[in-house]
């Protein structure tokens, strides 16, 4: 008999089992065998069980069938590096400078990732900040237009190889007889500069050119010709009572822009107690930043800065000046201002002209601003380059008495005014060897790519100011097959030793001055690496004597150029782009400018008044000079008669990101008196008929007369402590609710801007894009007003179109405690923390965009499309090395939901946990939101308002604090500051 | 019994029918083989059907992104077409609301056309909604309901949220009133079908009525009862999608005297659809004597009472813009609307919904039926371009003026439009081909019938 195997009692009982589910629902066993245990079938099994594995397979067969999902790899530590705990940051102190552009750096990592950039607060220069550009640095790390290999002629080569034949090219150019040139940009590393002093005794016919894009050529020869003093001095912005800036937008643009923000908002802050605040007159011609900052912001053309100069500096020496029309009496009055401020004035020009440096100089040394605010003992080391040897170099080249060419950091192909000539040039080059960490117009013409690492896999050093050093070191190992410039100039010497151990020993022995690397080095060395920065003390001394005799040969008068039908052009520097070197970063391009809100171009700035004579429009596209065809841009506050239109777009070779956005305006630059001219005489503007899309983000530029930007003057506010603010009284008298206030013990998260010291720069924008991973939407979605950014700067014009007041004004979301969107959302996807945060839960968001709708301030964003996945849109998420800069902490939003400003909730989170772990009070000054952290000028305040002594709850008393939209009740958690402005009667 | 054909009304229908003409004049429509110009039109209607199926599904496969939206404009073609089609969908159930609370027997003839219609454009209105989610396939977040995701409750604050209900509420009891107000109907069609298919078909869907006294009985208790539901949800539900923008904050939307004037709006609105296709079916089908010249006169009274009180609205909500003293409301409305960016879309509302109806004073113009056959379809324009100017010119233009942005439609935005015209063209045609388009047992009650009835026994 057959064994009786049983599988339950009422089996072995004989009792026979349903192959029922339920009780009227066949279910076929074989089909459903392998989802349901053999258990369940032969228990008495409900219908609930049969309903339960129907959804179970409805829903697995639509999870098969409909959402493929991405495989992802995420492969754990087998080791576990000391250093690295999976979820928390570390931060290496750095050093980032790219030629342009200095800044003591943090560099967040996360679990071996650099992700962001802050600035050092331990550097006097940085204090913490960094500008849009050095926030936005970190995503060119992961750029998929980087060199991974060195190349020859375009294909893959090894690094042994690739060595050998520069070795041996550079024997063959030394044995020819002919030049080895290296060209590089500024170099302000002290070990680099040592490398290539020791090619220069090796390479018999070496010689290096610095070369800078933006130029510095006229200050430095100026400074040559007035003080026999080739350097850049160190300017004191928060010592000059008075500020007198030409065409110099040195909160934007000009030599430190970061640095020199924070020290001019220290001097424009304005105390309560007792109201003071520097003075600032603004000469330009085309509308930066600056001037949208000034107290009063003056017209003038580029040909007439020489006269205007003269003028005051004759009329501050007391002789007789000649009169510039319609300038007279404008001038008296500033020369008299300035003659007032002896000493505690400060005049910046940005033209590179000698003639006009020396009369800058002049008119400083006039007003013994030497010393005090212009310090020529600490030296700036930035814009070291020399134009006019540049042009000599265009010429030797040309001639063939160029043997070898090894170029670093700089592009001229691209961004000299002779880049054709340069190309031409490196025709007749023996050698060219390109040492661009990317693909570039430059090295593209190179027969050797020997490609530099990132810097932030490099190590490094610089000396910004003479009494500061700053070190450099990797945050990552080199993603490619690259190396770092300095380890290949090393081995083209034939040194043995490494860049790391060349460094150690240079900064032992010129830096410390150790005779021995010892532990006494290693502590010092290990403090500075900690620090990022080594500060030795600040020189004092005598500044150097002033040689008139250039000066007295300056003509004076106005030298407006005779003749009609052209228009005086000005060549001049975007917040976002800068030279153009940073082209390819998708965050870069998609930063609106903050004066005319263009993102994704460059446009030719024409004046209102022009505009209108010549029938132009906000983008119709001209041509100027014969081949340049460019998008104009009616922009508020031009000069009339004068057109602008920034370097650093129209990039051909650079990757998929910056090719073919914007004009290259550069060959119309010119060469005079030894340096590169930015100053340009064009014909008429000539209407071609063609439209181009401006991907504006702001497109209607008036108040309406609404109390949004709030200003007032310094007399006034002297007057009242709430002027321009009076109608926030009658605001609070007015309100009242029927509902019960709700209280917030505890913490009460909240934040203040202080409009007077916002410049309207755009580092909190890419600060807040870098730690939210905000998508990149391209340029034709931001055309169609989708940009999404969480913090925007809103920009007002105010006045008379010619020359109007700007305004600047960051929105983020304002975390209403009675927020409008909260109470729309049909699924409470957007909610109120009990901390006062308005919460944005991603996952339950289904995307009605009511709260979007019912939003006063229109601060929330929605994915129209999956930005973050989707080839289509310019975003760096969506290639698998551009995701490796996402910030881990922050979700990354999907297709069809709704994101906004969330105060940086991961930040406040992670200080609460420490806190906790600590065992001890939370404090709100642990803590900054991406936005507040990297402000140059200090202008964001964010702290617990339920506490008493917090700096947010004072700024929240102050009587020049105000909502925006108060009077709707929306309670909103963020204030403004109101602006005062230094105007004269 | 002449009770209905008094000196001031005349004869409700004409032509002194029998029974046996009504039926077979009624029914006779849904048993022939349609015209050429029914295949025609349907296959205009499936094309423009086509075309916003496509457009659906580009949304859903790519993203909202293909519509015409922007950060400061999060509603533009679907909610003004959603409120548009709803506002449509007002009529049927009001007509049936007069025929049976109000026992206005005029309407006995007009319902049953006006239900069908509104059964499509509340489903074309409820469409947008849905397809303006950005994640559709999370649609059943907003249903309350034990769920596992917590349990996480909607936000019964939220007007959306009163909204669906709304919207499904009134969706499932127009489908019903129209349904069982149909089921004698086609039983008569059962009884008078010639094949066996079309016996099975109408009979399964006539319930097995046979006409009965008890039928009856149940019948008209039903239709009191529906009838009763019906009728403070013809008021709600617009008064709801009225709400949505009533409690934003939003200037030009914040107003209480938005409910009222969206009711009001939807019933004008529908009634001029129900004027458009009540001309268009008398005249092809030869129901000239059921749907009197009579009853599109009281129809365009209606129409000219609707256009007066949505006049006043419209004048109300300048003055208290004015009045009110908030600077935002001032700007919207006069400086937005009137004068501003949005004046042609706002002047286009004024003449379409307050003035032009005005002509329908005259009776010349009550009795030209291609007069308001025209009227009453510049009225649905104008009627599209007031939700136009609600929508846009509110949230293109709202308090900060950084965010003030421009708002066009894309292809996909139009596509989606026109395909819910498809479905309601070929619902539409659908009806008349299969369903009597006049309730037949409703009729008769109105046929001078005794005398009738005997003279056509008598033949």
């Amino acid at each position: 008999m057959k064994k009786k195997y049983w599988k339950s009692l009422e089996e072995l009982n004989g009792r026979q089992q349903q192959d029922y589910v339920g009780d009227h629902l066949y279910v076929n066993k074989n089909e459903m065998s392998g989802l349901i245990e053999e258990k369940s079938l032969n228990t008495s099994s409900s219908r609930r069980d049969f309903l339960k594995l129907c959804g179970f397979s409805i829903a697995t067969s639509a999870l098969i069938a409909g959402c493929e999902r991405p495989v992802q790899k995420a492969i754990p530590y087998l080791f576990k590096p000391e250093e690295i705990t999976p979820g928390k940051a570390n931060y290496y102190a750095s050093t980032f400078f790219d030629g342009d552009d200095y800044g003591s750096i943090l560099v967040k990592v996360r679990d071996g990732r650099p992700i962001k950039i802050e600035g050092n607060d331990l550097c006097p220069l940085s204090d913490g900040s960094a500008s849009a550009r050095i926030q936005a640095s970190v995503l060119e790390l992961y750029d998929s237009a980087r060199f991974r290999h060195p190349m020859e002629d375009g294909s893959q080569v090894s690094w042994e190889y690739a060595d050998k034949r520069v070795i041996d090219g550079l024997r063959s150019a030394a044995e020819s007889g002919g030049k080895t040139v290296l060209l590089t940009g500024t170099v302000i590393s002290p070990s680099t500069k040592s490398i290539i002093n020791k090619f220069l005794q090796k390479q018999p016919g070496f010689q290096w050119v610095q070369y800078d894009p933006l130029s510095f050529s006229a200050v430095l020869e100026a400074n040559r010709i007035c003080f026999n003093s080739r350097v850049v001095p160190s300017y004191r912005f928060d010592n000059a009572q008075l500020i007198v800036g030409f065409s110099a937008d040195f909160l934007g643009t000009w030599l430190m822009p970061a640095t020199f923000a924070g020290q001019y908002a220290g001097g424009r802050r304005v105390p309560a107690e007792d109201p003071q605040m520097s003075r600032h007159i603004q000469f330009e011609s085309s509308m930066s930043i600056t001037g949208a900052a000034a107290d009063e912001r003056i017209q003038v053309k580029p040909s007439q800065v020489k006269g205007v100069l003269r003028y005051l500096y004759d009329r501050l020496r007391g002789s007789m000046p000649v009169s510039i029309p319609g300038f007279d009496a404008t001038l008296d009055r500033i020369a008299a201002e300035l003659d007032e401020n002896r000493g505690r004035s400060l005049l910046v020009c940005g033209i590179n002209d000698i003639d006009i440096q020396v009369l800058v100089n002049g008119i400083n040394y006039l007003l013994g601003n030497y010393g005090p605010v212009i310090d020529f003992m600490s030296r700036i080391g930035l814009r070291s380059g020399d134009d006019a040897a540049m042009e000599r170099l265009i010429a030797e080249m040309k001639n063939g008495e160029v043997s070898a060419l090894l170029i670093h950091n700089v592009n001229p192909v691209f961004d000299h005014p002779d880049g054709e000539g340069f190309g031409q040039g490196m025709e007749r080059v023996g050698v060219k060897i390109s040492l661009a960490p990317s693909k570039d117009e430059t090295s593209a013409l190179c027969d050797f790519v020997c490609p530099d690492n990132h810097y932030l896999e490099s190590w490094g050093d610089a000396i910004p100011v003479t009494w500061q050093y700053s070190l450099q070191q990797p945050a990552i190992r080199p993603l490619g097959d690259t190396r770092q410039m300095q380890d290949s100039m090393l081995k083209w010497l034939g040194e043995e030793v490494d860049y790391y151990t060349y460094l150690r020993n240079y900064w032992q022995v010129s830096v410390f001055g150790l005779p021995e690397a010892g532990k006494e080095f290693d502590d010092r060395w290990n403090d500075c690496l900690q620090k990022g920065v080594f500060i030795t003390s600040i020189p004092e001394g005598p500044q150097p004597s002033f040689n008139e005799t250039h000066l007295a040969e300056i003509p004076s008068g106005s030298t407006v150029p005779a003749g009609e039908g052209f228009f005086e052009m000005e060549i001049t520097q975007s917040i976002a782009a800068g030279s153009g070197r940073h082209a390819n970063n998708p965050w870069l391009q998609e930063l609106p400018d903050p004066v005319s809100k263009l993102s994704w171009d460059n446009f030719l700035a024409v004046s209102p008044a022009d505009a209108e004579s010549l029938s132009l429009a906000t983008g119709d596209i001209v041509r100027i000079d014969g081949d340049i065809r460019i998008a104009v841009l009616v922009q508020p506050g031009q000069a009339p008669g004068t057109v602008s239109a920034a370097m650093g777009y129209g990039r051909t070779i650079a990757g998929k990101v910056a090719e073919g956005v914007g004009v290259n305006v550069m060959p119309l630059a010119g060469f005079a008196g030894g340096c590169t001219d930015y100053r340009v005489n064009i014909s008429t503007p000539e209407r071609t008929g063609e439209k181009h899309k401006m991907a504006l983000s702001q497109t209607h530029h008036s108040m309406e007369g609404r109390a949004i930007v709030r200003e007032t003057t310094l007399g006034e506010y002297r007057g009242n402590r709430s002027a321009g603010n009076e109608m926030r009284q009658k605001i609070l008298d007015h309100m009242y609710t029927l509902y019960e206030e709700v209280k917030f013990d505890g913490l009460h998260w909240a934040m203040a801007i202080d409009l007077n010291a916002c410049t309207g720069c755009s580092a909190c924008v890419i600060a807040c894009q870098a730690e939210n991973n905000i998508p990149v939407i391209g340029k034709e979605e931001v055309y169609r007003r989708r940009i999404m950014h969480w913090m925007r700067i809103d920009r007002y014009y105010s006045g008379e179109s010619d020359n109007p007041t700007v305004h600047f004004m960051p929105v983020m979301c304002q975390h209403c405690d009675n927020a409008p969107c909260e109470n729309v959302c049909p699924v409470s996807a957007t909610n109120h923390s009990d901390e006062g945060i308005n919460q944005m839960a991603y996952v339950r968001c289904i995307g009605t965009k009511y709260c979007i709708n019912n939003c006063p301030y229109k601060v929330r964003r929605f994915n129209w499309f999956g930005y973050a996945r989707s080839d289509k849109y310019n975003s760096y998420m969506n290639d698998e090395t551009g995701r490796m800069v996402l910030n881990p902490d922050v979700t990354v939003r999907e297709r069809g939901i709704v994101e906004k400003c969330s105060f940086c909730i991961q930040r406040i989170q992670e200080a609460k946990i420490e806190a906790k772990n600590e065992g001890r009070v939370l404090s709100d000054e642990e803590l900054l939101p991406a936005c507040a952290q990297t402000c140059p000028s200090k202008a964001i305040i964010f702290g617990n308002i339920a506490d008493k002594n917090s700096r947010i709850y004072k700024a929240f008393q102050d009587k020049r604090n105000y909502h925006l939209l108060e009077e709707l009740h929306t309670l909103p958690s963020v204030g403004y500051l109101t602006r005062i402005r230094n105007k004269q009667s | 019994m002449d009770m209905y054909n008094t000196a001031v009304r005349p004869s409700l229908v004409e032509g002194n029918k029998s029974y046996r003409q009504v039926t077979s004049d009624i029914a006779g429509p849904a048993e022939r083989t349609p015209a050429r110009w029914w295949y025609i039109a349907m296959t205009v209607a499936t094309l423009a059907l086509l075309f916003g199926l496509w457009a659906m599904y580009v949304t859903v496969v790519e993203g909202l992104g293909t519509w015409g939206l922007n950060n400061s404009v999060g509603w533009g073609w679907d909610i003004i077409n959603f409120v548009w089609w709803i506002g449509i969908g007002h009529a049927g159930t009001a007509f049936t609301i007069f025929l049976i609370v109000f026992r206005a027997k005029w309407t006995a003839s007009i319902s049953r056309a006006a239900e069908a219609m509104t059964v499509f454009a509340v489903m074309n209105a409820g469409l947008f909604p849905a397809l303006h989610l950005g994640r559709i396939w999370l649609i059943f977040y907003i249903f309350p309901y034990p769920n596992t995701r917590g349990p996480l409750w909607v936000n019964f604050n939220s007007p959306l949220f009163w909204d669906v209900f709304a919207i499904l509420t009134y969706l499932l009891l127009s489908v019903t009133l129209w349904y069982f107000g149909m089921v004698p109907d086609l039983a008569t069609l059962r009884d008078r079908a010639t094949s066996k298919i079309r016996k099975n078909i109408y009979g399964f869907f006539s319930m097995g009525w046979v006409g009965s006294v008890g039928n009856w009985v149940r019948y008209e208790a039903l239709a009191k009862i529906l009838g009763g539901l019906a009728a403070p949800l013809v008021v709600s539900v617009h008064t709801i999608v009225a709400i949505d923008f009533a409690v934003s904050v939003i200037p030009g939307w914040h107003t209480t005297i938005l409910p009222p004037y969206f009711f009001v709006g939807a019933i004008f609105s529908g009634f001029a659809m129900v004027l458009t296709i009540m001309i268009l079916i008398r005249k092809t089908f030869a129901l000239t004597d059921f749907i009197t010249k009579s009853h599109l006169d009281s129809i365009c009274r209606v129409l000219l009472f609707g256009s007066m009180v949505l006049g006043l609205a419209y004048v109300t909500e300048l003055f208290v813009a004015w009045y009110s003293g908030s600077e935002y409301e001032f700007f919207t409305f006069f400086k937005s609307r009137a004068t501003g960016n949005y004046s042609a879309a706002f002047w286009i509302m004024i003449v379409c919904n307050a003035i032009i109806p005005q002509l329908l004073w005259s009776k010349k113009i009550r009795g030209s039926l291609g007069a308001m056959l025209v009227i009453s379809i510049i009225i649905n324009v104008g009627m599209w371009f007031e939700r136009f100017v609600i929508l846009i010119s509110s949230l293109a233009q709202d308090y900060l003026p950084s965010s003030w942005v421009g708002y066009s439609p894309t292809i996909v935005d139009i596509g989606i439009y026109a395909g819910t015209f498809g479905i309601f063209a070929c619902g539409m045609l659908m009806f008349i081909r299969f369903i009597p388009m006049i309730a037949i047992s409703e009729v008769k009650g109105l046929t001078n019938q005794e005398k009738v009835n005997r003279e056509d026994d008598n033949k």
